[in-house]
């Protein structure tokens, strides 16, 4: 199926001075301005930028699709040269069955519930000409593509009995099957674990080799666009502010706001003790907002006059390097902001400990019935977290990782035989058996501020209430507590009587995070704090918690799918795998190795932003369902270092015990740490 | 602080003020809602003035205009009994619009409440509770309502408002336990439980606030069926005591006229319940759309 | 599968009991003489025990309870209070002419909701719109018995095309001429019972329209029409199908108000003379049966809901 390229002159696609328009509530929002970029044949092109760049609308517009109250009100979309604006709607339908495909964020979504796979792909080739019968030998083909284990099985299933990462696959395929030119990826990889993702990702580049298909391909992911593109474009309020070759790029980045993000990212050999994170002040613009000037240039440190009223041309900076900036030449150097908490803002001092242990978690077990069956969700985990240090917790689908902090915090009744030790005293499973000043000692960040906070009330009622609540403060002292503690989180005053709807993202997780330590906690829990939030804004979050802990001296567990972040802000990090506990040690040692075979297949699975190549350890086969656990190991049937190791035997019939094979070093696993050690070099 | 971000933030506020004042604009222009407020309005008048306004009163019988047709002295002409047909409609509004608003009012309480725990507890309160709702919807509500009233030997507008707020009971709950189940299950919930929230802070000042908005379409709704079943009710000849005019008896009593081309005892009152019905789902309509339900 | 026919059949089964208690309690819970209502004004006291005992109201409540369950699995509805005959004599004959205009009305009903609730979704926002979804609202708020006398009014008296009647004065006349008269009394049914129907098949079809996958079926080549038929309707038509069960109950209460002003010796009238004369066997009787026709419709529905859907199918045969 390989075919050689043969650059035609011809653009597999170009979008010439793009304008596109959302209509809201009688307005026209802009959404994209003026965007020109061209794809050659076989090439791939990254679209980068955070919520709200409009990226996905390019990514429709690549396809001519806008959703109902949209509309193109200037420039042309070209298809090897072809406008496609000025197509009637059949001959896109005849592009789209040939020509052109597309990959989406959710694919099990994507698919029709109530239709079985295997005549949803069949569905290309029938759109195409084939009879039905062609049509089915051409869709089970056209699913070995794509590396998918028991194609006859899964043709018959429907979308929502398949995996995440199969769903993608499945998806994939379809977009393969009509042979198309251009392929478009809105952040396909969104949302699966890393490990399914590097997968995914793997799959696409061995394909895009095999085919020669030009790809479109949207990201928020710096690193994997660097994994998979080409040539990127920084897309920011809907406009394109720098595009070059990816390595160039990334390296040398001259537009204000690149350099800002990839200053933002907490990259690999970054940790909190020695490094702060930089910060791009304010947010990323909602949807079509409107500018005089720059779109960039309200957040800009570089930014003055002519750049807030004049809009500026896209400049050449470099070779095939281009960048929409009056100031790219000090850009690369341009000063450093670094944003965190203002003042003291908790009034209290560093409480003295009487143990070495701040949290003690003994054989911490959870199981659920699920139709009759048995799941064991937490397996027997111990741990231990001491006086103002950060454990990172670390694991996929079902690791269980949020369950162990919904049973620390008391929000689910763990089993008998469990254990909870605060400060050398006994906690409840319970919440509701808990004394005031435990459940103000425990408190808890959670992954969606929409959620997590009520918006029918006030930010100032959020935080004083549970001031009020835990502290045992009157009604107008919690108040005025509340003030101090939002203005401590940079949530100004003007802010405080407003309902969390009006907030940012990252300006509601503040107000989650004053909320937490409004009982002056010893331990928080922040279960993917910033994984909602914009890497822009990322950055003064985590500045913001690890503040807060140098200040008060707080525990943080620290749950996360992201391992950069959790490097860098974790002292300790504990890796699970299917309840268990797989890996425990120091961030470094963690992710250095020698480690874990998991670990390192997950270490692995991340791309870096500048390009350089972990060997790629893979995991066969998909996660399997915690109802189900293999016998011994439970990761055995995966296990990349499992063959050639000499423990097979063991591996596949004794579950290994925890044991510390360095001090401090705890891995899970029948090969000896010399053996790992000599294997991971 | 920094003052690019309180820039961005005070223009967040901005916009939901903006947003707010281009709903109430959308409501004003919505022609439903208007249609609906205007028609409503007018029995809303007649029913606190119609005593007042009504040029006969509604048992003036006269015999020398007895089935006579509309007329400019009188409008909607009279019944068989000499009664002018336009008073008795006007007069007999407040009736049925004050029974309809409590049964409404008190079926959305009772619903509302044990929705609210229902949702929030599960277990076995629920379970018992969704069985017996389950029972209830299987019989017409409209037979539920004859058969109660069979059982209570009532002629009493108050039991027939008690036995409306039974049937209305079951849909309302159903409802708002969907909505606390959603709910119970967002992360604000388990944030109150850790600042050691007790139960009915949490359904009364967490939850029941962010279920307000469907609990106040699904009244506006109600209401409308609620005249509805008020007006069947009387046609039949049940829940309502004799003598006080209302439209449902209105139209049972003179529906033999008909057959004589007499139409306009039954026509004008059957608009009446008609045209009230109406422009309480109207209005209702016209909420739901500007408010994006 | 077996198991979940089973599960759902024992439910059904739960639902009509517990209706038979409700109503058992509710006819029972009077205050008021039964008996006295009965035999009218110059009854005797002598008169009044042996009714009590020839209809065994003089027996504790729970034992009443049982005895009259245990008839009525055996089929014995018991006798009329108002003409002492057995109940099952006046009321079978009436549900077979109720069973004709519900069926007569159920048949207009589905097609012409479910199709106005489709244009309504395909036409999103524009007038046409509006008028399904505001005017059958409005229109299912006006009670049947209003809709009939409007109709009765303009088809019957003003313009004269229609019968008033539902029942033809020639019984043995053919069933043709028995369907057009009952056409009246359906369209006051359909007036109440479109406008629910077509909203729930509207947000149906318009959940789907904006769904995920109707966007891949248009993105791999489908025309907007060809992928609305072959992606959205198999999705959308779900929850009709539900929500015509729950409309089931609507349609039954209808028929009430319905007969009386065509006139009609269906089972509402029927009914409707028990409440009068508070014959109470006639009513429970009459109520129970009632709530087996709904139950069953909603079994049914249930059912067919169940292997539509493949999330459910697939769940309860593994």
């Amino acid at each position: 199926m390989s075919m050689t390229q043969t650059n035609s002159p011809i653009p597999a696609l170009e979008l010439r001075n793009l304008d596109v328009a959302y209509t809201v509530r009688g307005i026209d929002r802009q959404v994209l301005r003026d965007i020109s970029l061209t794809i050659a044949t076989g090439e791939s092109y990254g679209l980068v930028g955070e919520s709200g760049c409009g990226k996905s609308t390019a990514a429709f517009a690549a396809m001519r699709y806008l959703p109902r109250n949209g509309k193109i009100t200037g420039g042309s979309i070209l298809f090897e040269g072809n406008d496609m604006v000025a197509m009637s709607d059949s001959q896109v339908s005849d592009l789209r069955k040939s020509a052109i495909s597309m990959v989406y964020q959710n694919p099990i979504s994507a698919l029709n519930p109530t239709i079985r796979i295997g005549t949803q792909v069949a569905e290309v080739f029938r759109l195409a000409g084939s009879s039905r019968n062609d049509a089915m030998m051409l869709a089970e083909q056209a699913l070995n593509q794509v590396r998918i284990a028991d194609v006859a099985r899964v043709m018959r299933r429907y979308p929502h009995q398949l995996s995440g990462g199969m769903a993608q696959r499945v998806v994939i395929a379809m977009a393969l099957a009509s042979n198309p030119r251009l392929l478009v990826m809105d952040e396909p990889t969104t949302g699966l674990d890393a490990t399914v993702e590097a997968e995914v990702l793997d799959l696409v580049r061995e394909l895009r080799r095999e085919t020669g298909t030009a790809v479109l391909f949207i990201s928020h992911n710096l690193g994997v666009i660097r994994h998979m593109c080409d040539r990127v474009g920084v897309l920011y309020a809907g406009a394109l502010v720098e595009q070059g070759a990816t390595a160039n790029l990334l390296s040398e980045p001259s537009h204000p706001y690149t350099v800002g993000l990839l200053r933002c990212i907490p990259r690999g050999g970054l940790h909190k003790n020695t490094d702060r994170l930089e910060t791009i002040p304010g947010t990323p613009p909602p949807l079509g907002e409107h500018f005089d000037g720059c779109v960039f240039a309200a957040r800009c440190s570089l930014a003055d006059d002519i750049c807030r009223t004049q809009k500026p041309e896209m400049v050449t900076v470099g070779d095939q390097h281009v960048a929409r900036c009056f100031k790219h030449e000090q850009a690369p150097s341009m000063p450093r902001a670094v944003e965190g908490l203002t003042a003291q803002s908790s009034g209290r001092a560093v409480r003295p400990h009487t143990t070495a242990n701040l949290l003690n978690i003994d054989h911490l077990s959870k199981v659920f019935t699920q139709d009759g069956h048995a799941v064991t969700v937490v397996n027997d985990v111990t741990l231990h977290v001491g006086v103002g240090e950060t454990l990172g917790l670390v694991g996929e689908s079902g690791s269980g990782k949020t369950t162990i902090a919904k049973l620390i915090l008391g929000l689910t009744n763990s089993e008998t035989g469990s254990r909870l030790v605060l400060e050398g005293k006994d906690i409840a499973a319970s919440l509701s058996k808990r004394d005031v000043q435990d459940v103000g000692a425990m408190q808890i960040v959670f992954q969606n501020p929409d959620q997590a906070l009520n918006r029918r009330h006030s930010v100032t009622r959020i935080v004083s209430r549970a001031v009020e609540r835990l502290r045992g403060l009157s009604h107008a002292e919690s108040d005025d507590r509340a003030h101090e503690l939002l203005a401590g989180m940079r949530v100004e005053a003007s802010l405080h009587s407003a309902r969390p709807a009006q907030l940012s993202g990252g300006l509601k997780q503040r107000v989650a995070i004053s909320r937490a330590f409004a009982g002056a906690p010893q331990l928080v829990v922040c279960d993917e704090p910033t994984s909602a939030l914009d890497v822009s804004v990322q950055a003064t979050i985590l500045n913001l918690l690890v503040d807060l802990q140098k200040q008060d001296g707080t525990s943080y567990i620290f749950i996360s799918h992201d391992l950069g972040v959790v490097r860098y802000i974790s002292d300790r990090i504990a890796v699970l795998y299917l309840g268990r506990i797989m890996e425990l040690g120091s961030s470094e040692t963690v992710f250095n190795g020698p480690h874990h075979p998991y670990t390192e297949a997950l270490v692995s699975s991340v791309p870096a932003i500048d390009g350089s190549q972990r060997v790629r350890v893979r995991l066969g086969g998909d996660i399997p369902s915690p109802a189900n656990p293999p016998t011994g190991c439970v990761l055995n049937p995966r296990c990349p270092r499992i063959a050639g190791s000499g423990v097979e035997h063991l591996c596949t019939s004794v579950e290994p015990d925890l044991k510390e094979v360095e001090p401090g070093h705890f891995i899970r696993c029948h090969i000896p740490i010399d053996q790992l050690r000599t294997l991971q070099k | 602080m920094n003052p690019k971000d309180s820039d961005l933030a005070t223009k967040a506020n901005l916009e939901r003020a903006q947003i707010r004042k281009e709903r109430m604009g959308l409501l004003k222009k919505n022609k439903a809602f208007i249609v609906g407020s205007v028609i409503l309005s007018i029995w809303v008048f007649f029913a606190i003035f119609g005593n007042l306004v009504a040029p006969f009163r509604a048992d003036d019988s006269d015999y020398d205009f007895v089935s006579s047709p509309p007329s400019m002295a009188r409008f909607f002409g009279t019944d068989s009994s000499g009664q002018d047909v336009f008073s008795r409609v006007i007069i007999g509004t407040r009736l049925i619009l004050v029974m309809s608003f409590i049964a409404t009012a008190l079926g959305t309480v009772l619903g509302t409440s044990l929705g609210l725990v229902s949702g929030y507890f599960k277990g076995w309160f629920d379970t018992i509770l969704m069985r017996l709702l389950e029972a209830i919807s299987a019989i017409p509500a409209l037979i539920i309502a004859l058969l109660a009233i069979a059982a209570l030997d009532g002629r009493s507008p108050t039991m027939t408002v008690f036995v409306i707020a039974f049937v209305f009971t079951p849909n309302i709950a159903r409802t708002v336990r969907a909505a606390v189940l959603g709910e119970a299950e967002l992360e604000y919930v388990a944030a109150a439980r850790l600042r050691t929230e007790r139960t009915p802070h949490i359904l009364f000042r967490e939850i029941l606030p962010n279920v307000l908005p469907p609990i106040i379409v699904e009244f506006t709704v109600r209401l409308g069926y609620a005249i509805f079943a008020i007006a069947t009710l009387s046609f039949l000849g049940a829940g309502v005591e004799f003598g006080s005019p209302n439209w449902g008896t209105q139209i049972s009593e003179n529906w033999s006229s008909i057959f004589n081309n007499q139409w306009w005892p039954t026509a004008f009152p059957a608009l009446a319940i008609a045209s009230l019905a109406v422009s309480v789902n109207l209005i209702s309509d016209g909420l739901l759309e500007v408010f994006e339900l | 599968m077996k198991t979940f026919l089973l599960k759902r059949l024992g439910l059904s089964v739960l639902t009509v009991l517990l209706v038979a208690i409700i109503v058992f309690f509710m006819t029972h819970i009077l205050p008021g003489d039964v008996a006295r209502r009965s035999l009218g004004r110059q009854a005797t006291p002598q008169d009044v025990i042996d009714f009590n005992k020839s209809y065994g109201l003089d027996r504790p409540l729970l034992v009443q309870l049982f005895n009259w369950l245990k008839d009525l699995l055996r089929g014995d509805l018991g006798v009329s209070m108002q003409t002492s005959r057995p109940v099952s004599e006046m009321i079978l004959p009436a549900i077979g002419y109720s069973s004709r205009l519900a069926g007569m009305a159920f048949v207009m009903i589905i097609p012409i909701s479910v199709v106005g609730g489709i244009a309504a979704a395909m036409n999103r926002g524009k007038k046409i719109d509006r008028i399904i979804t505001v005017g059958g609202l409005s229109a299912a708020v006006i009670p049947e018995f209003v809709w009939a006398v409007i109709l009765v009014l303009v088809f019957g008296v003003f313009i004269q095309i229609f019968p008033v009647t539902a029942f033809p004065d020639d019984p043995s006349a053919g069933i043709l001429v028995h369907m057009g008269y009952l056409i009246l009394p359906s369209i006051a049914l359909l007036f109440v019972l479109f406008g629910y129907i077509a909203r729930i098949t509207r947000a149906g079809v318009i959940e789907a329209l904006d769904s995920d996958y109707m966007r891949t079926a248009v993105l791999k080549g489908h025309s907007r029409r060809k992928a609305v038929t072959s992606h959205v309707l198999r999705n959308a038509l779900l929850p009709t199908i539900a929500v015509i069960a729950s409309q089931v109950p609507y349609l039954v209460g209808g028929l009430v108000a319905v007969e009386i002003v065509f006139n009609y010796p269906g089972f509402g009238t029927v009914l409707l003379t028990a409440v009068g004369a508070r014959d109470y066997n006639v009513l429970q009787s009459g109520v129970i049966i009632t709530s087996l026709v709904i139950v069953s419709f909603q079994l049914a529905a249930d059912i067919l809901f169940a292997v539509l859907n493949p999330r459910i199918r697939q769940r309860i045969s593994e």
